[in-house]
């Protein structure tokens, strides 16, 4: 070996899923007519809004943010997209499904329907609307069965429906982003996940390299904590909780944090005190439950949940 | 599960010192590799295994594992680590893996990325798929079993895909009773194979994913064996990118990145090589040169490690995405490439490839497709293939086409000269995909083999007089007023009246007709799909040609394929290809029956008729429709000289 190829740097593999991941959604700019990237608040969402940054300085991401509101997020969350919106100079888009509004899904009364009302339903009517041809999501194939076998560019047809029989080859990097679209949108898209490659701990590892600012309930703190079908739950608003349940469950405080986040309701928290991000990670390293435990949705319909639910749509 | 089997010692540094973890995470390197075997040499149970041992399991999947393996395992109750593998439900009730599965682990040295390829033979494109970005291969055999066909035929595939490592796992050994002799065999056995197929090492191991031997440690079984674990040989071979950054510096541009006047960067994954500041560089195709300004990439604030200072940076190398700046304004789009101004990658437009098909549409020789190369998109022909590959036999047969799961060699041709370099050299600028033009589906996977002589030896010749000098002599725009539509549909009478229209206003026109073309040009052709596709293409050449001398070129061809008609419109410069549908319904065309053909057709005396045993694809979106069971012939001849002198050609 020269001593000039000694004095390269090598590179980690952080650094390599982090150029995967620009090399993809620059692809995706360069090739798809009206793309948007899904944002849904979380950790992933805010590696990939990271990453979106990076791949496109000095530019700003040319795409806006879309984010599918189910109105029962955490407050924290509310309080984040806004700011992540100003700071990257980003449009929002945020949109809530006017039927699931209307009939007042929730998740308390509505179980699996609130899922598929406020979040798949929602999904597909915000894409129709805005007529997007490629949508980013931050889905991992370590996360579920069945989306280690999705594509990175994941092919939906007019009706945002997924046929893992009939997937697109993938070979090398090359992507093939080509669709039949219709003029003002409900012709075919795509559905993109660049850090399909990442595990929980590279998310984590990325974060702790770059200060991606995150929603602080990954933090443990002493919070509002209430008990529900065997979970523990954070009372985040109170009245409108009373309001959907019929009663006032008892409240504690514990110091919690989560591990994921979705609607407030269906995200269970987990009694900790890792108060920093090295203490998460070190909490999340040590731990022994998966990080999906904790959310409801893979549990429907019997091992094969999530699988289901993307047939029908959903990301 | 005993300590030593567990390849993570790591969980007191976590417990004890988690900056320090994290340290050592950080500096780990990436290593991507398959898994390829039959169906029941062991694949899943072995990546279960390396997941397992590496801790990726957790404890309530653990639970589920336990739960389903007593339900639905193999192991007689045991732990069936498949089933952590097998992730779709229709495969999990088959007890076969179906599809390209990822899977991730890693130990204190290296994150590893798995894919989990079929042994099915109906597979092979799921498995070309997993070795196209693989560094490594395990090829599982069965030691029960031996070398199989299916074997060879994995063998072949990561050898064709390129993939420089290659280890040989003799799985099972377990059930063998670890029996030296007939491992030895095995593998002689199969070093004889791969040297016949140019597979130059490999490195064989004897192991059992089931029991743990020679995963992550040396087994007290196989005392006879004294090469690397598994898990030791995969944490220290060297990975691509490492091999790539070698070579001169090649990195397609994705996007031009310009945010306001005063920058313009250009963005891409460099390929091959480094690049810093100062260097000189030649965009290619152009030739164009200039010097690197700066490699632009976000500054972050709070960096932590020896990436501080993230912002320009004063080198990069292969595997990293960045943006560059140059010193000069020179013309740079995506699909150019920049290189090392001194070892730039050639260019051409005609090659021979290696292609794996994969649609179950057959190939369709002559026919555009879209080949995708890196970051270039160019509309390519294939010719009828030299030959197919027995994947088996490694036999090399005659073939016209080539079917779903075949693998290939073709001379292909490109509308535009591209940048490549010899798969050999660079997967990124020598690995291609073919796509439909109408379906959009991914066809084919491709490796560009070399260049042919005869492309790089012919060059266009510069015309004095240009095609705008011949057009404006005669006062008009080239046009191409394309009549399709099925036979009897009144395509000839319609062209003929609009040529005799132009020809009165003092236009320069020239009708060809489809009869009239397969009695000279095209007379070695018949009404097969290949041969209508010739008929079209050459049609389509001549048309550009007579365009070229400034001529409204009619034409009076059925033209059924929506794929040829598209490939003669890229023929000429946007703009000038008018696509009239002559609409007339089939029971019309056939009550017509101007020339005798449908009746001869229903009586099975005339072959391939259009419309009868062979597809009619009607234009989705023709420049003209017309609809002969509204508009005589003579109202359609005058709206098209209308609209083509009219609205579209406004020459005085």
């Amino acid at each position: 070996m020269t001593s000039q190829t000694a004095q390269l740097p090598s590179l980690t593999h952080i650094q390599r899923l982090e150029a995967e991941a620009i090399h993809i959604m620059r692809e995706v700019v360069a090739e798809a007519t009206n793309p948007v990237m899904l944002y849904s608040v979380g950790k992933d969402s805010a590696v990939m809004l990271h990453l979106a940054r990076k791949a496109f300085y000095p530019s700003p991401p040319p795409f806006p943010l879309l984010h599918v509101d189910t109105t029962w997020k955490f407050k924290d969350m509310y309080a984040l997209r806004e700011r992540m919106a100003s700071e990257s100079g980003m449009e929002l888009l945020v949109y809530q499904n006017p039927e699931a509004q209307e009939r007042g899904i929730n998740p308390f009364d509505h179980g699996a329907l609130h899922t598929d009302m406020w979040k798949t339903e929602g999904l597909k009517q915000a894409l129709d609307k805005y007529g997007f041809d490629a949508a980013f999501g931050g889905a991992r194939r370590d996360e579920e069965k069945s989306r280690a076998k999705e594509r990175i560019f994941s092919f939906r047809t007019a009706s945002h429906g997924w046929d893992p029989k009939n997937q697109r080859p993938e070979l090398w990097n090359i992507y093939n982003a080509r669709k039949n679209t219709k003029v003002g949108g409900g012709g075919e898209s795509i559905r993109v996940f660049p850090i399909s490659n990442w595990t929980e701990l590279d998310i984590w590892q990325y974060i702790h390299l770059n200060d991606v600012p995150i929603v602080p309930l990954y933090f443990a703190a002493v919070r509002p904590t209430f008990e529900w079908e065997g979970g523990l739950f954070m009372a985040d608003d109170l009245p409108r909780l009373e309001k959907v349940l019929g009663y006032r469950p008892e409240i504690t405080d514990r110091s919690i944090r989560f591990r994921t986040l979705g609607c407030f309701p269906l995200t269970g928290a987990v009694e900790s005190t890792a108060s920093t991000l090295t203490e998460v990670i070190q909490e999340t390293l040590l731990t022994t439950t998966s990080e999906r435990q904790g959310r409801v949705i893979d549990k429907d319909a019997g091992g094969a949940g999530m699988e289901v639910k993307k047939q029908q749509g959903y990301f | 599960m005993s300590g030593t089997d567990v390849i993570y010692q790591t969980e007191a540094l976590i417990a004890e010192d988690i900056e320090a973890y994290l340290a050592l995470h950080q500096h780990k390197t990436m290593l991507r590799f398959i898994t390829c075997g039959s169906v029941d040499d062991g694949k899943s149970t072995l990546i279960g295994r390396l997941l397992y041992d590496s801790k990726m399991i957790f404890e309530d999947q653990l639970a589920a594992l336990e739960t389903d393996s007593k339900k639905v395992g193999t192991q007689g109750g045991e732990i069936d680590f498949a089933l952590l593998v097998d992730g779709l439900a229709a495969e999990r009730e088959q007890g076969i893996t179906i599809d390209v599965a990822y899977r991730f682990f890693s130990t204190e040295k290296r994150k590893f990325i798995v894919a989990d390829c079929p042994g099915h033979e109906q597979y092979t494109r799921n498995m070309v798929t997993g070795a196209s970005t693989a560094d490594l291969a395990v090829i599982l055999i069965d030691a029960r079993k031996g070398v199989l066909t299916q074997t060879r035929r994995h063998s072949y595939l990561c050898h064709l895909l390129g993939i420089r490592h290659i280890v040989l796992a003799v799985n099972k050994m377990d059930l063998i009773g670890y029996d030296q002799a007939k491992y030895d065999a095995i593998v002689a056995d199969y070093a004889a194979f791969a040297s016949s197929i140019g597979i130059a090492a490999f490195t064989a191991m004897p192991i059992s994913g089931f029991k743990g031997d020679n995963i992550t440690a040396p087994s007290v079984n196989t005392p006879w064996y004294l090469g690397p674990t598994l898990i030791g040989h995969l944490e220290t071979v060297e990975v691509n990118t490492a091999a790539d950054a070698a070579g001169a510096f090649r990195m397609p541009v994705q996007w031009v990145n310009r945010p306001n006047l005063d920058f313009r960067g250009f963005s891409g994954l460099i390929a091959n090589g480094s690049v810093k500041p100062g260097d000189a560089v030649r965009v290619l195709p152009s030739g164009r040169t200039s010097t690197v300004a700066r490699i632009v990439t976000m500054p972050s604030a709070g960096f932590a490690g020896e990436t501080a200072g993230d912002g320009d940076l004063e080198v990069a190398v292969a595997g990293q995405s960045v943006t560059l700046t140059l010193a000069d304004e020179i013309d740079c789009s995506r699909g150019d490439v920049l290189a090392a101004s001194d070892a730039p990658p050639q260019v051409a437009d005609q090659f021979e490839a290696s292609l794996v098909w994969m649609a179950d549409e057959a190939l369709m020789p002559g026919r555009a497709y879209w080949l995708k190369l890196a970051t270039q998109t160019v509309s390519v022909t294939v010719s009828q293939p030299k030959c197919t590959i027995n994947v088996n036999t490694m036999e090399r047969l005659a073939a016209k086409t080539l079917e779903l799961n075949a693998i290939g060699v073709a001379e292909i041709t490109t509308d535009r000269a591209i940048v490549f370099e010899p798969y050999a050299t660079s997967r990124t600028l020598g690995g291609f995909i073919l796509i439909d033009k109408i379906s959009n589906a991914t066809v084919a996977a491709g490796m560009l083999n070399f260049s042919l002589r005869r492309a790089q030896n012919v060059h266009w010749q510069a015309l004095d007089v240009t095609r705008e000098a011949h057009a404006r002599l005669k006062g008009q725009g080239p046009a191409v007023l394309w009549f399709t539509g099925l036979s009897g549909s009144g395509k000839s009478t319609i062209a003929n009246m609009v040529e005799k229209r132009l020809h009165a206003l003092g236009k320069h026109t020239f009708l060809l007709d489809g009869d009239n073309v397969r009695h000279g040009l095209n007379k070695d052709l018949g009404f097969t799909e290949t041969d209508r596709i010739e008929n079209i293409r050459r049609v389509g050449e001549v048309t550009r040609l007579m365009t070229d001398a400034g001529l409204i070129v009619l034409t009076a061809f059925i033209s059924p394929f929506r794929a040829e008609r598209d490939m003669v419109r890229a023929l000429v410069p946007e703009g000038e290809f008018f696509e009239i549908f002559v609409d007339t319904p089939l029971e019309e065309a056939e009550r017509r029956d101007v020339k005798g053909l449908y009746k001869k057709a229903r009586q099975g005396t005339l072959k391939n008729f259009t419309g009868i045993d062979s597809p009619y694809e009607a234009p989705e979106k023709p420049e003209i429709r017309v609809d002969t069971m509204r508009e005589t012939p003579e109202e359609a001849a005058e709206r098209i000289v209308a609209l083509i002198i009219g609205d579209w050609m406004p020459i005085i």
